[in-house]
């Protein structure tokens, strides 16, 4: 018996973003088909995973996620050449010391930093403030001006500060992250006021501030195949691709942070399978760029990406 | 899809007999549109019309079950291709297998292993759902014994992997009471596997070698007389199964009969944290049970975890119980926070009161489970309410202190709150993210 097999006809699709200068570019997006369905669809670009890097070693994060970069942590250049060795197809460098509570560098000793990590890889960065909106703004602008021509990827540009940030990207030549929280109309309101100053939307990333497996992942994830469904439908103010900050996330988790113990198994299994899972969902749900921890997690991510690529068509 | 009135007035007898109790044949076909009365109730209507309304009226996809007892598994009625459409009824059931070539001793410790697979999330109680026997000896008589031996060892229902119908038969007399799902029927056995669910009635898994096959297999085997089935469209690697779970949900939804029925996912990855990631694809993508081999617990409890959390109902709020948390074994002198106990705010609290190190009480307030600001706005996040909270909830003999962290984004309430209760109000940060450096900075008992 002969079944009609059901395709959807997708009138539009997810805009191509494209990181980094030539020859290391890295794109994401341009899908024209909900994920991994290559019957129905072009999915031109593979999701992408960048490892984090810090600026100053990482207060809390457990032993198990610290191991593989010891000796490292305290040199952010070094940590991202680890990184890249791990087989990072991007950087993401966070700029925690400049958190006031952290050691509240300034805007200029943050682009010194950024300079630092450009300088020892070729993989195109993601560069990320330390969450405090008016000082993000600040830092931002440096960092923009100090990358100038790098085609960087940077935020989080929210609400209250995106204007600094949004004219840090179109002085510089760099993409922006739009952060927002798990709203899909906030992140469609705050595409369309960065657009408005004249950032191509093409150079829009949209952050829904994911939550981890077990806490919150399924409302970013509704609002991920929301806004797949209307950027396949023609709307372009959600035709962003989807940066989700994983890492964070999953090693904020108890499940990541408990060790060994009967109940719950070993605690690397367990926290590196909270990290993949968490990520590998939002990946079916329409993610694009994926900010990992563990090189182990990268390793796995990927594996299970390239065999979701394959080609399935009926 | 719910037939429209003038969709069913068509097929009835168009007499305007009055039998039904309705004045006119369109009345009562109106009425069977809305669902206020059945089609039992006209008795001129024929055969041919009466099976065209049936299935049309059917659900998409058939409620099966499976087991027995308090551990039977629902499975199907599913209604949407996106949980934010509506939501996903049943949760998809996850299986872990055992294998007829071990030793009964294997068998029953893995089983036993398989039973302690179950976790306590904010006091909801989930654990995985079956127990698979595999018939790797490929001898009818070991299945049975081992069959025999998985039954006796576990409350859950169980999963009769064989393509065998003599191996299948033993293990039902043995076990067919307890209504095990038998797996399966294939294009070369599905008489013979029709047969033994229909004297046994028992559910069945019909696995076809594509789409197509499986299509053509279904049709004979509910010919047959089996209505209770599960559908197996062949493939195994991740990317195939994805694809054909999406179709099988798709065709199901547009009232393609065949495939009105749940579906099963092996997880055959080699790799075993491959394994995992693939097995939540099947979670997230529609599979109506998951088989897995590993009963380790760091390998399922993910899967739980994302299992529970897609299946969340998106419209209804979830929250969590509203009672005193304590974190980090807090002292009479650690300070107590008040949210509201949408669980979503709930954990980020709770999350960043444990990432601050300082520890502390987390009350979250009977908001019904909607968060701070929505909260405040409904009337439902008061002073009333929060002075109810630390008078009733016992958190005056756990503290020596009188102070009260309130979320920053509801600072207005501080003053009314101070006088309704006594305790004195410090206004916390906006968002839970600024609880560390707030604590360090601003608290002392």
């Amino acid at each position: 018996m002969a079944v009609t097999i059901a395709k959807e006809r997708w009138t539009s699709k997810v805009n191509e973003m494209v990181i980094g200068v030539e020859p290391n570019v890295v794109k994401v997006g341009g899908d024209s088909t909900l994920p991994f369905l290559h019957f129905e669809g072009e999915m031109p670009n593979k999701p992408v995973v960048a490892l984090e890097v810090w600026d100053m070693e990482p207060p809390d994060w457990p032993a198990v996620l610290t191991a593989p970069f010891a000796g490292v942590l305290g040199d952010p250049a070094a940590w991202a050449k680890k990184c890249v060795e791990y087989g990072a197809g991007l950087i993401c460098l966070r700029l925690a010391a400049t958190h006031p509570d952290n050691k509240d560098a300034t805007p200029e000793e943050a682009a010194q930093s950024a300079l630092k990590v450009a300088g020892a890889v070729d993989v195109p960065l993601i560069v990320i403030g330390s969450g405090v909106e008016e000082k993000d703004a600040a830092v931002m602008e440096k960092v923009g001006e100090a990358l100038n021509g790098r085609k960087c990827l940077i935020g989080c540009a929210t609400v209250n500060n995106y204007k600094t940030i949004t004219a840090s990207c179109m002085v510089n030549g760099h993409n922006i992250i739009a952060s927002s929280p798990l709203d899909i109309n906030l992140a469609k309101q705050l595409n369309i006021l960065i657009t408005e100053m004249n950032l191509a939307a093409d150079r829009i990333a949209i952050d829904p501030l994911v939550g981890a497996l077990g806490y919150g992942i399924e409302y970013a994830y509704s609002i991920m195949e929301r806004s797949r469904l209307g950027a396949l439908t023609g709307d372009k103010m959600l035709a962003m691709p989807v940066i989700c900050f994983v890492g964070q996330e999953a090693w904020k988790s108890k499940e990541a942070k408990t060790e060994d113990n009967e109940e719950w198994g070993a605690q690397e299994r367990r926290a590196i399978l909270w990290e993949v899972v968490t990520a590998t969902s939002f990946a079916q749900a329409g993610g694009s760029i994926f900010v990992l921890r563990h090189p182990e997690s990268l390793k796995q991510f990927n594996t299970h990406i390239a065999e979701m690529m394959k080609p399935n068509n009926y | 899809m719910a037939l429209t009135g003038l969709e069913i007035f068509k097929q009835l007898p168009k007499t305007n007999c009055k039998d039904c109790g309705h004045p006119t044949c369109l009345a009562f076909a109106m009425a069977l549109a809305s669902g206020k009365a059945s089609l039992d109730n006209c008795p001129h209507v024929s055969d041919a019309a009466r099976e065209a309304l049936d299935s049309a009226s059917a659900p998409p996809i058939a409620l099966v079950k499976i087991g027995a007892g308090e551990r039977q598994v629902e499975l199907g009625n599913e209604t949407v291709l996106f949980r934010h459409d509506k939501r996903f009824e049943h949760p998809a059931a996850i299986a872990v297998s055992v294998c007829d070539s071990q030793s009964n001793d294997e068998i029953a410790a893995k089983v036993g292993q398989i039973n302690k697979l179950v976790f306590d999330r904010v006091g909801q109680i989930h654990n995985v759902n079956m127990v698979a026997v595999g018939n790797c000896s490929g001898d009818a008589a070991r299945f049975a014994e081992a069959v025999k031996v998985a039954a006796d060892n576990t409350g859950f229902p169980l999963i009769l992997m064989s393509e065998d119908p003599a191996a299948v038969e033993k293990a039902l007399e043995a076990v067919a009471a307890k209504k095990p799902l038998v797996c399966g029927a294939n294009a070369a056995n599905c008489e013979a596997m029709a047969g033994l669910a229909k004297k046994f009635e028992v559910p069945l898994v019909v696995k076809g070698s594509d789409l197509n096959e499986l299509a053509s297999l279904v049709e004979k085997v509910t010919a047959a007389g089996c209505k209770q089935l599960i559908l197996d469209s062949g493939a195994r690697a991740a990317g195939g199964v994805l694809t054909d779970q999406t179709q099988i949900r798709r065709q199901a939804l547009k009232k393609f009969r065949p495939f009105g029925y749940p579906t099963i996912t092996f997880v055959e990855n080699e790799d075993p944290v491959q394994a995992v990631v693939d097995a939540g694809v099947y979670i997230a993508k529609y599979a109506g049970i998951v088989v897995v081999s590993s009963a380790d617990p760091a390998d399922v409890l993910p899967l739980i975890t994302l299992r529970l959390n897609v299946y969340t109902d998106p419209q209804k709020p979830i929250a969590v119980e509203s009672k005193i948390y304590e974190i980090l074994n807090p002292g009479v002198d650690a300070p107590v926070y008040v949210t509201t106990n949408f669980s979503l705010t709930y954990f980020c609290v709770a999350g960043d009161v444990e990432s601050s190190r300082v520890p502390g009480y987390v009350l979250p307030v009977d908001t019904d489970g909607i968060s701070v600001l929505t909260g405040w706005a409904a009337g439902k996040f008061t002073p009333e309410k929060i002075t109810e909270m630390l008078n009733n909830s016992g958190i005056a003999d756990k503290v020596s202190h009188r102070k009260v962290i309130i979320p920053g984004g509801v600072a207005v309430l501080s003053g009314k709150l101070q006088e309704l209760s006594g305790w004195e109000v410090l206004v916390g940060p906006r968002e839970s993210a600024g609880i560390p450096s707030f604590v360090k900075q601003r608290w002392s008992a």
